[in-house]
């Protein structure tokens, strides 16, 4: 997803002498052709979130549009208030990139492991958040929060499902992709375990299991047309994300459809909910030991659909 | 644009007084330690343009010190940025003159603040687009000294310093006094001038209340190559007012009944102020 990313932005900014990208330091490796290219367009702010979240505040308020580059929890938490005060509440075309969702980063620790920012990031009035599950969606959210005025953030994955896209398709953010049909049940994904969720319907369809499956890219604003459909239509939700189970996708979820009057008639979430995790290994590992690998999905969704 | 700065710096003080006491909001030593900043700025040294708040060539200001925002929106509406009949609806219910500045519906307010550490790291990033367009405008942001705490500064500080941002101006309103106690008993900042120095930046001190002295401060500002300029104003918190200076109560009181009468009248009465 990293390279897809730092890819489509060095294609945009060829064409769009307003896009911009400041790093917090980080990308060892991966800007260097964005840096040496588009050097008028790069800019490294050193190891300081604030700073560069309120620098890429006065240069969107100036008129470019500027993402913001770095790893985990730093482009995002660190700097939050600046998110909050400087570029969401003045609107300004600030796009908030962190590589490393999740587990991505599970080896290097508690302090690498991005498991609040979704929630945290998409209680930020008017702040479009996405979080890609393939490399198209990568490409396209590019592209997509490159147009859309004012602040969004990007969370991009070490996994993904591959290139999921079918021909002609149409990317629109805020508007779920259903990628597998059926009625038992829906499970709702985002971020690259979407290539975990399409591993467990295709094994659960094997089964008998008929399962609908969305790729919900855009946690906000959600799409909750496709989740009232999901409700109506299929036997329950499952809603997996590679994040704190507390408002989350899950969450974010759960109150819509609470709020629509559609519950879903089972509902349940899979995502981490052993706290900060003390232990390290790999993404596929630690999704393992928390509940999310395409066992524990499987036997959540085999459960719900009883 | 030059106009009689001494006489903006006491409408300022006096709108602010007013605001401050008719809404019951705080921050009133804060707003007259730097009144005469601010008159120097709207009065003399900003290009701006009341009719064409957004005009492009204008000289960007930010307040970072956003607590003492009722003293630039009395210098807005001085210079006929919006009516000055708005400020009587300061700190109201409803209105979008908040306590602390915001740009919100407010024609002239550059950049929205209140939390402390925010503005610098905007302005540098103003400056470097500046750079990068080739324009010639120039921005300036006023810190309070106990904002000084804040790291978030001095990411900025050596950022600006780095890029070498001489079209960036930072007016620190060095009143010695922050929330609960002076400067020198929480987290000390002398020598104060020399860290700015220190941190490759040109600095001019300044009596903060004396305009010449201010004028000239901004004048080394704008001569300045290569490198950010920090204009350190010595200020007394409260100035204007003797009850009020030099004391932290005022950071947070609200002037009523007879102790506005009595600002009211220190006010009014005969200034010390040097132009």
């Amino acid at each position: 997803m990293r390279d897809t990313f730092i890819k489509a932005l060095g294609e945009l900014a060829e064409v769009d002498p307003r896009i911009f990208l400041i790093t917090g330091d980080l990308g060892f490796g991966v800007l260097d052709d964005f840096s040496s290219r588009r050097a008028h367009q790069f800019l490294n702010a050193g190891v300081a979130e604030q700073n560069m979240t309120g620098l890429a505040t006065g240069l969107a308020l100036e008129g470019r549009i500027v993402f913001t580059y770095s790893i985990g929890n730093f482009p995002t938490l660190r700097p939050l208030e600046q998110i909050r005060n400087d570029a969401a509440y003045h609107g300004a075309n600030v796009k908030v990139v962190a590589v490393g969702g999740g587990f991505s980063y599970g080896a290097l620790g508690m302090s690498h492991h991005a498991t609040e920012d979704l929630a945290i990031m998409r209680a930020l009035p008017g702040v479009t958040v996405v979080s890609p599950g393939d490399k198209w969606e990568t490409l396209c959210a590019v592209r997509a929060i490159a147009e859309t005025p004012g602040t969004c953030y990007l969370r991009l994955d070490k996994s993904s499902a591959g290139w999921t896209d079918r021909p002609g398709e149409q990317f629109v953010l805020g508007k779920a992709r259903q990628l597998r049909n059926g009625d038992a049940l829906t499970l709702v994904v985002t971020g690259g375990i979407l290539g975990v969720a399409l591993e467990v319907a295709d094994t659960l369809a094997q089964e008998g299991l008929q399962c609908r499956v969305l790729s919900m890219h855009t946690i906000s604003p959600l799409d909750i047309q496709s989740l009232i459909a999901a409700a109506r239509e299929t036997g329950g939700i499952l809603s997996i994300e590679e994040h704190g189970v507390t408002g989350g996708l899950g969450g974010a979820i759960a109150e819509s459809l609470l709020e629509a009057g559609v519950p879903p008639r089972r509902f349940y979430r899979i995502g981490l909910r052993a706290g900060f995790s003390s232990i390290v290994g790999s993404q596929a590992f630690l999704r393992s030991a928390y509940g999310m690998d395409a066992g524990a999905i499987a036997a959540a969704a085999r459960h719900m659909a009883e | 644009m030059n106009c009689d700065t001494v006489t903006l710096a006491a409408r300022i003080r006096r709108h602010a007084l007013n605001m401050t006491s008719r809404g019951g909001s705080s921050h009133i030593g804060s707003i007259f330690s730097m009144a005469d900043i601010v008159a120097m700025l709207y009065g003399q040294v900003l290009r701006i343009d009341p009719v064409n708040p957004r005009w492009p060539a204008r000289d960007r200001f930010i307040l970072s010190k956003g607590h003492a925002g009722a003293g630039v929106y009395a210098a807005l509406a001085e210079r006929g940025f919006f009516s000055v009949q708005k400020l009587e609806t300061h700190y109201g219910d409803g209105s979008d003159l908040s306590g602390h500045v915001s740009h919100k519906g407010i024609p002239g307010v550059e950049f929205s603040t209140g939390s402390l550490g925010h503005g610098l790291p905007v302005g540098a990033g103003m400056a470097l687009s500046g750079k990068l367009n080739g324009e010639s405008h120039r921005v300036y942001v006023l810190l309070s000294d106990g904002e000084c705490d804040e790291g978030s500064n001095w990411e900025a500080i050596l950022f600006a310093a780095h890029h070498k941002l001489d079209n960036l101006c930072v007016i620190v309103d060095y009143n010695k006094i922050q929330s609960l106690k002076p400067v020198a008993d929480t987290i000390g900042l002398e020598p104060f001038a020399d860290k700015w120095r220190a941190f490759g930046w040109s600095v001019a001190e300044a009596d903060g209340h004396d305009h010449s002295q201010l004028a000239r401060a901004f004048e080394h500002a704008a001569a300045t190559k290569d490198m950010p300029s920090c204009v350190l104003a010595h200020t007394i918190k409260g100035k204007g007012v003797p009850f009020m200076e030099h004391s932290v109560l005022w950071h947070y009181r609200t002037a009523r009944g007879a102790e506005f009468d009595a600002a009211v009248a220190a006010l009014e009465g005969p200034q010390e102020g040097q132009s």
